[in-house]
């Protein structure tokens, strides 16, 4: 099993959904983040005073997927994430040692 | 308004009477029908002209309360950190209570009885004597508790302005002794020498010193500017200002807040003409142009400098040019008041960007930056646009119109202006350190470092402004 952590721009989270239903991946995890990576973020000016906006709002989704799909879904994310423009984001997979659903005590594949 | 219903009835009365008279002489002295009419038609209209213009004084009471809150709890909340926003609010919110107390105890009567020069005496304490009666003094035509309810709203307003100057880190227990003391010490006396009756600086009652001021640049927004000033300097800068970001957590609610002060200061100012006449028709015009013609000067010069028009900028323009206004809104004509108000956004956006962090001070909300200097240069120019043809209020023995600012020729008024301007400034920073002096002895000034970092909405209200989660 492989987790895949997305980072991704906002704007672009209903496409991505989109794109991942289309395939069939049916569960994920959503949450607001803030940070940035080689985007340098903005300036803000509050009567006179300069701000160096640096931590951006970020979407993270979180999927678990069996490994032999893993590729597939890593390949339509990040089409369906992609702008071309600085701040698009990142992809991280790892190795997810076990699984276990919480209703019924499934584990490993079956409990995704 | 006034008089000219009244002369229109006096003539009216005079040719149907000696019509009507005639006839009847043979009768005796008894009053006639036609008589009885008169004089029943005649206080007819006085008491329709006394509805009328107690109908607009009620409603520009409410406005101006309008002001402080939601208006000014608004604006200023907006422009803290989401910590800070309720205790912010809070802070104008208590002046609505605390000072309507002071002032019915004791404050309107310190204010606008007939005293010295200085302050006011002790006939209207506990409000007594004020009711429905006119007090002809002051304004003639509506009920003396009218007249002192929409005056009461000012004092509200006036110490919730300092707040802006000491956001997001000062003690609720000293705020609220601050405030109390303040009252007496700056706002009453300043109230009475310039609008209360034998005033050192009432051009109208009898003051040594005539000083325009219609609807409070002196009494209002220099007293509160200055004494921001002062409060700002000695309680210091915020945790972590100016480098930390300290950014205004909604603009959204300072835009709401700014538009509902825009239209309070019709209230304000309009009915500081103390009537439905065409007097506040003229200083409703005078706000209005004045609070158009700022936003755009503060966003032409925003523009230029900074490269972009910002809306918070916009909004800082509309107060700046409301504040200049405010002093002239009952002597000068629309297109001074457009040279008034554009000035005014001009001169605040410099204050606010580039004095402000010159001298390094944290007037967090720049309290000082808009109403001190905005309240300044706008009495120092109604001296110079003063006129006549607006406002012929002061009269020589012959009933005429006396001349008011420079433009009317009367140099003296500019000097008249930076006296009254003086004394403002004078009382406003020397009492307000003083008062501040005591407060910090007796209950400390400021919050804690620990609970400022925490916010004063969790230490000292227990409360947050923003539970989205429950």
């Amino acid at each position: 099993m492989k987790k895949i952590e997305a980072i991704i721009q906002p704007f672009k989270l209903d496409d991505v959904k989109e794109a991942l239903k289309g395939i069939g991946v049916d569960g994920m995890t959503i949450s607001d983040v803030r940070g940035h990576g080689r985007q340098k973020g903005h300036k803000e000016v509050y009567r006179g005073l300069e701000y160096n906006v640096d931590l951006l709002p970020k979407v993270k989704l979180e999927i678990v997927v069996t490994d032999q799909r893993c590729q597939e879904v890593v390949d339509t994310l990040a089409q369906a994430a992609r702008s071309g423009k600085i701040g698009d984001g990142k992809i991280f997979v790892s190795d997810i040692r076990e699984a276990i659903r919480i209703r019924n005590g499934d584990r490993g594949e079956s409990a995704l | 308004m006034k008089l000219r219903v009244a002369t229109f009835w006096k003539q009216r009365g005079w040719c149907c009477a000696s019509f009507a008279l005639s006839p009847l002489a043979a009768w005796g002295q008894a009053a006639s029908p036609a008589e009885e009419r008169l004089a029943a038609l005649e206080a007819a209209a006085q008491a329709a002209q006394g509805a009328g213009d107690n109908a607009w004084m009620l409603v520009s009471t409410a406005l101006v309360l309008m002001m402080t809150g939601p208006g000014l709890a608004l604006f200023y909340g907006g422009l803290v950190r989401k910590k800070n926003v309720l205790g912010t609010m809070m802070q104008s919110f208590s002046m609505m209570a605390l000072v309507s107390v002071l002032w019915a105890l004791f404050g309107y009567s310190l204010a606008f009885s007939e005293g010295n020069a200085f302050t006011g005496g002790f006939r209207y304490l506990f409000l007594n004597g004020v009711g429905a009666e006119p007090n002809g003094d002051y304004a003639g035509t509506i009920p003396h508790q009218t007249f002192m309810l929409f005056q009461l709203m000012f004092a509200i307003i006036t110490p919730a302005l300092i707040t802006g100057a000491v956001a997001e880190r000062m003690k609720y227990s000293a705020l609220l002794l601050f405030m109390s003391l303040w009252l007496v010490v700056v706002y009453l006396p300043m109230a009475h020498m310039v609008w209360g009756k034998g005033g050192l600086f009432n051009a109208f009652l009898g003051g040594r010193i005539p000083c325009f001021d219609f609807a409070g640049g002196t009494v209002v927004h220099i007293t509160s500017g200055v004494s921001a000033l002062v409060c700002a300097v000695y309680l210091g800068k915020r945790y972590g200002y100016p480098h930390e970001m300290i950014r205004p957590h909604s603009l959204v609610l300072s835009f709401i807040g700014a538009c509902l002060l825009w239209v309070g200061w019709f209230g304000f100012n309009a009915g500081s003409a103390l009537g439905a006449s065409g007097l506040a028709t003229s200083a409703f015009a005078a706000t209005h142009f004045g609070a158009a013609a700022a936003t755009i000067g503060w966003l032409i010069a925003e523009w230029r400098k900074m490269g972009k028009p910002s809306v918070l900028g916009g909004i800082s323009g509309a107060v700046a040019g409301l504040v200049a206004i405010t002093p002239a809104s009952g002597f000068v004509k629309p297109m001074p008041a457009l040279f008034i108000g554009f000035a005014a956004g001009v001169c605040c956006f410099y204050m606010v960007t580039a004095v402000k962090h010159r001298f390094g001070y944290d007037d967090s909300l720049d309290a000082f930056g808009i109403h001190g200097a905005g309240g300044t240069l706008g009495a120092i120019l109604t001296g110079v646009f003063a006129t006549r043809e607006v406002n012929d209020g002061l009269k020589d023995a012959s009933g005429n119109a006396l001349p008011l600012g420079l433009v009317d020729g009367n140099f003296g008024q500019i000097i008249n202006q930076f006296a009254g301007t003086l004394i403002a400034w004078i009382l406003a920073a020397a009492g307000t350190f003083v008062i501040l002096k005591v407060c910090d002895v007796l209950v400390g000034l400021r919050v804690h470092d620990q609970h400022e970092i925490e916010g004063l909405d969790l230490s000292l209200h227990g409360e947050e402004g923003y539970n989205l989660e429950s």
